[in-house]
């Protein structure tokens, strides 16, 4: 049988020319995935359940081992403990301000476009040029923001060299340069609110707060729920930032769980892809039942309405 | 008061705007000051005159025309192969009758899922197998097909008519023909949104380059700005024109296509 006849046939209702057409087409992304994806989605897992020789081959099985030392070391322990600090100082935070600025920016009044553009700005930062230029304002004895503290007569403050100020002044970075991210979200999440119902309650008198309570931040709940869900994502995967300003210190105040994972696989030569890749895992499941959450609470909201 | 109300709303925003817009001014009046105007006390916060010479001395601190094409070689590269990966699945996944669509939409979605940091080490050791690190496809082929990408794409291909794809396949348009020469067209701007949102990701990339890159000359700009970090610790007024030079075309993307981008960051959020 010819190609050409063979490509006319149909098997089950499928034409063969189109499944022949969707394998090609498939094919360039299918093979990235494959190989940068799903291959190393199953090794991770793999290689969480050995130790590995000094030069990174898996060698002795070990079982849950890596995992038990996630639940036991003190270090690993206190980890976690950082991680979830730095979510209470980014998420909910960084939503607060982006919503409160969204507000701001959402009256059509003259020139609010301009405000618009230069509120969002601090997306155009990369994670690499804030956090060098933060290093500089963060100095400790010339720094620009010890400078201005001093004039004002306050006390400066050791920002990236004090274990109690550290991780508080990393997540000022990180929430500056995601907030034109959260800005942008909430405005779509105010402008999609239809404009009668605020004058419908207008003429019935209510407050500009009763108008928040009741019209806005019900209507915004949906977008507010997707901020709380991709914020605590993006504050968990947070790594540019800490590796540049502090490199996880002092005394281990910014190890977060996506860094040390970097630090346990790749600084100073440690190679310990074991532990790392069970970090890894650990960042995954996480981030599952995150997503798992929403998905569900996304149903809901579809049912309801 | 209504007069009253709308000047306190311009002076809050004002302000505002002032406190988020200070570090980006920063970085700006930074680079055009000298070092000991920078360590004065009190801070100087308004250059007096224009060093511009800064800038040329940061250009002899590091090799940041190489990296500057680097990272905006790699950023093309990469933006180049999500458009065409991204446009060719979203069409088999709108367009065409197949067996186990479902499948293959879920593995997509599931790359959307999986944080690539738990992945870094599997990765890593790929690229070294394949003789990748400290190269231009080590720092491109992972990242030349995306699943935001493809979902992307087919949220624009669903709301194209179908008529029109009925219509062009039964007058003899071949899939690839159709492709090119109707669909692409119409959905140029979508192609816009898709293209500025990956350069503006692969730009800024930093963990990854990280790891693949260890010779200068093969370092993209994130990179080479850490580099500056450590060197050039004593000189502030380098750091803060490096920084100038490497957020500049994003400043440029950003105020020209603000439209779009706003468009592509919204798109998944609300509906």
């Amino acid at each position: 049988m010819s190609a050409r006849s063979l490509l006319a046939r149909h098997i089950r209702g499928y034409s063969v020319r189109d499944m022949a057409v969707a394998a090609l087409f498939l094919l360039p992304c299918l093979i990235i995935f494959a190989a940068f994806v799903l291959y190393p989605l199953g090794r991770t897992f793999h290689l969480s359940f050995f130790s590995n020789d000094l030069l990174g081959r898996p060698v002795h099985f070990v079982g849950l081992e890596q995992y038990h030392r996630i639940v036991s070391d003190p270090y690993l322990v206190g980890v976690m403990g950082t991680t979830a600090l730095f979510l209470a100082y980014t998420v909910l935070p960084g939503i607060i301000i982006g919503l409160g600025l969204a507000l701001l920016l959402q009256p059509k009044i003259a020139a609010i476009g301009v405000f618009r553009a230069l509120l969002a700005t601090p997306f155009a930062f990369s994670v690499a040029a804030a956090a060098v230029v933060f290093n500089v304002f963060y100095r400790p004895g010339i720094g620009l923001f010890n400078g201005l503290l001093q004039q004002m007569g306050l006390p400066a403050i050791d920002w990236l060299t004090s274990p109690n100020y550290a991780l508080g002044s990393v997540a000022v970075v990180s929430i500056w340069r995601y907030m034109g991210y959260t800005l942008i979200v909430c405005l779509a999440g105010l402008q999609s609110i239809p404009d009668e119902l605020y004058e419908a309650a207008r003429i019935d008198g209510a407050s500009s707060w009763h108008r928040f309570r009741y019209i806005t931040l019900p209507l915004m709940t949906p977008t507010l729920f997707f901020l709380l869900v991709v914020s605590t994502i993006h504050s968990l995967q947070t790594f540019g930032e800490i590796k540049l300003m502090t490199a996880g210190g002092p005394v281990n105040s910014t190890t977060t769980l996506v860094y040390s994972l970097y630090k346990s696989a790749f600084a100073y030569g440690s190679s310990d892809y074991g532990l790392a890749s069970a970090l890894g895992v650990v960042l995954l499941l996480v981030v599952t039942v995150i997503t798992v959450i929403q998905f569900r609470f996304l149903q809901r909201k579809v049912f309801y309405s | 008061m209504k007069t009253f109300r709308l000047f306190a709303h311009y002076a809050v925003l004002i302000l505002a705007a002032l406190i988020v817009l200070f570090p980006l001014y920063f970085t700006i009046a930074g680079a055009l000051m000298t070092d000991a105007q920078l360590m004065r006390f009190p801070p100087m916060l308004v250059p007096q005159e224009l060093h511009f010479e800064n800038f040329a001395k940061v250009l002899d601190a590091m090799p940041l025309i190489r990296q500057f094409f680097n990272s905006i070689f790699v950023a093309s590269a990469i933006v180049l192969g999500v458009l065409v990966t991204s446009v060719l699945a979203a069409y088999v996944l709108v367009f065409l009758n197949i067996p186990f669509k479902n499948v293959i939409f879920g593995i997509i979605m599931l790359t959307i899922l999986v944080p690539t940091e738990s992945l870094i080490v599997p990765k890593y050791l790929i690229l070294v197998d394949l003789r990748w690190i400290n190269s231009y496809p080590g720092l491109i082929v992972p990242f030349v097909a995306s699943g935001f990408g493809i979902f992307l794409m087919r949220q624009f291909f669903l709301s194209f008519p179908k008529e029109i794809y009925e219509a062009a396949r039964i007058d003899g348009c071949g899939h690839l023909r159709f492709v090119l020469t109707i669909l692409v067209p119409i959905v140029r701007p979508a192609l816009g949104v898709l293209g500025l949102y990956t350069f503006i990701g692969a730009y800024n990339m930093y963990f990854w380059p990280l790891l693949v890159i260890n010779t200068p000359d093969m370092q993209t700009l994130q990179i080479g700005l850490q580099a500056l970090n450590s060197s050039e610790s004593t000189q502030p007024s380098l750091i803060y024109a490096g920084a100038a030079i490497a957020i500049a075309p994003m400043l440029v993307i950003f105020y020209l296509f603000q439209k779009s981008i706003v468009r592509g960051l919204t798109s998944g959020a609300v509906k």
